[in-house]
């Protein structure tokens, strides 16, 4: 089951601005391991071509891995109130 | 919300251990505020999972006879996989049947907005669909909240926002969060008959099983699978360390190991025909007494995951019953500090001796070895593997005689283990 099938289960209310930021520069200068390539339980982040991170901060599950993972340029926080995912069993 | 709005108590998070803390507080009369990101308590909260009732009946006597639970569990597995065979030892017993419940498996969604409920009946209010973005101070103490751009004051703010919790970093009581010290968790909701889930399990209607897995369905990172009956559904996860993830090689994403444990012969047939009906993840603390926060600051207590109250020993995972009690605690606190009309540190500190005089910090102190016990890779691939392989030999029969026991037995332990074993053995006495 992909990860944008398991994604499509859940109801997420989706905010314009995105919660998640990331210096690109210094992401590409600093960091070597791409850790939130593989934290991430919802694939949130992915390789671009240029070998800069893309941010799919709307199937964030909001858990928090990537951040303790990043120790480079991760800037990220919850979701404004009222939006991101709404979880109807948990 | 009104501009500088002033309450008693503001709380951060409606999960459990910021309702149970609402719970009491306005209980007692107090003017209780809880403020709640998600749009209703329970809409951002992950669980495996499962609450013990037990310690927690004193705390909130009968209180969980109406409680939205999903089935009390009655038959416990334990499951050490190898990579083509795996070994379950499974506990059913009688005593697991008697009332009141000895534990009941649980859905937040559903269990914390009754639980929320019942704050509110006592009078405490819940403002949902609002974030925390930052705490006030004044002369080095904390004296409220910032929420959607209004400010309310307080005399205690209660840091009930959860694992990974930004007010615990704010209010600086909180150390650098390191990868070894939080597990992430992936779970699916698989929607089943009752029928079907009794069936399948062996179960009496209304019993429950609940079933740990560990070995190569993480292959070889720290962590395991978890399998939980509710009323109609499953909830089936992978929970791995971050730090495990991190050094990988190659990277393996959680969502993948999710996928290939549902389809282990030990599971598969479990949740055949099942419709999954959610996807969810979340961290979990899994560094132990020595990577709380420091629980309380002046005009701050910190409650639940967020102070770190989370227990994993292998055998029993456990933490809705430490943030449901320390919430009644930081209640019990801040009851006592409001009666002196102080809230300063040496004020609050009493919310810690009441920690640890209660089951939550013994708990942990007990088991204070166990997280870096834990963080031994040889648990996850080499024991899991041995014990499955050496079982699979000795009941095999084969084309050639079969050897005497002792012999199987003895070859297979040489092969495994080595002189680390002994040394791992003589951890597991000491915890």
């Amino acid at each position: 089951m992909s990860i944008d099938a398991k994604l499509a289960l859940d109801a997420f209310k989706i905010d314009e601005e995105s919660h998640i930021q990331i210096d690109q520069t210094r992401c590409k200068e600093r960091c070597q391991t791409r850790y939130c390539l593989y934290v991430c339980p919802a694939q949130v982040y992915t390789l671009g071509q240029e070998g800069e991170i893309l941010i799919r901060y709307e199937g964030c599950l909001e858990c928090g891995a990537c951040t303790i993972a990043c120790d480079t340029t991760l800037a990220w926080n919850y979701p404004r109130g009222g939006f991101g995912v709404q979880y109807r069993f948990g | 919300m009104a501009e500088a709005e002033k309450v008693e108590v503001v709380i951060v998070g409606a999960g459990l251990a910021g309702l149970a803390c609402a719970y009491h507080l306005a209980a007692a009369g107090l003017e209780v505020l809880v403020i709640e990101r998600g749009d209703f308590p329970g809409s951002k909260n992950v669980t495996g999972g499962r609450l013990y009732l037990h310690p927690l009946r004193s705390f909130f006597p009968h209180l969980w006879e109406e409680a939205p639970l999903e089935r009390h569990v009655t038959k416990e597995r334990l499951t050490a996989m190898g990579k083509g065979s795996s070994v379950t030892v499974e506990l059913s017993s009688e005593r697991f049947k008697e009332k009141p419940y000895h534990s009941h498996t649980i859905l937040r969604a559903k269990f914390d907005p009754w639980l929320a409920e019942r704050a509110a009946q006592k009078g405490a209010i819940i403002v949902p669909k609002s974030r925390v973005d930052d705490l006030l101070w004044q002369e080095g103490r904390v004296i409220g909240i910032v929420a959607s751009e209004a400010e309310i004051h307080a005399d205690v703010v209660v840091a009930a926002d959860g694992a990974f919790s930004f007010m615990v970093e704010k209010a600086g009581l909180g150390k650098r969060r390191k990868p070894q010290d939080y597990a992430v968790g992936a779970k699916e909701v698989i929607e089943l008959t009752s029928g079907a889930i009794e069936e399948r399990f062996g179960l009496s209607h209304g019993e429950g099983a609940a079933q740990l897995f560990f070995g190569s369905l993480t292959e070889g990172m720290f962590g395991g699978g978890f399998l939980y009956t509710n009323i109609d559904t499953i909830s089936l996860g992978v929970v791995v360390g971050i730090n495990a993830l991190m050094e990988k090689e190659p990277g393996f994403e959680l969502h993948r190991l999710l996928d290939s444990f549902k389809e282990r012969p030990e599971v598969k047939p479990l949740i055949e025909g099942g419709h999954p009906v959610e996807y969810s993840a979340h961290i979990v603390p899994e560094g132990g007494l020595e990577s709380m926060p420091q629980v309380y600051g002046h005009g701050i207590l910190v409650v639940g995951d967020a102070a770190g109250l989370a227990l994993n020993t292998g055998l029993i995972v456990r933490g809705m019953d430490f943030a449901l009690a320390s919430g009644a605690l930081a209640a019990q606190t801040i009851m006592e500090a409001k009666k002196r009309n102080d809230f300063s540190p040496a004020s609050l500190s009493r919310y810690e001796e009441l920690l640890k005089e209660s089951f939550v910090l013994k708990g942990l102190e007990t088991f204070r070895e166990v997280p870096r016990f834990l963080q031994n890779p040889r648990l996850f691939n080499l024991y899991p593997q041995a014990l499955s392989e050496s079982l699979e030999r000795l009941m095999w029969i084969g084309e050639e005689p079969k050897e005497k026991i002792s012999t199987t037995l003895w070859r297979e332990a040489r092969r495994a283990f080595r002189f680390s074993a002994v040394r791992d053995l003589l951890r597991v006495w000491r915890i």
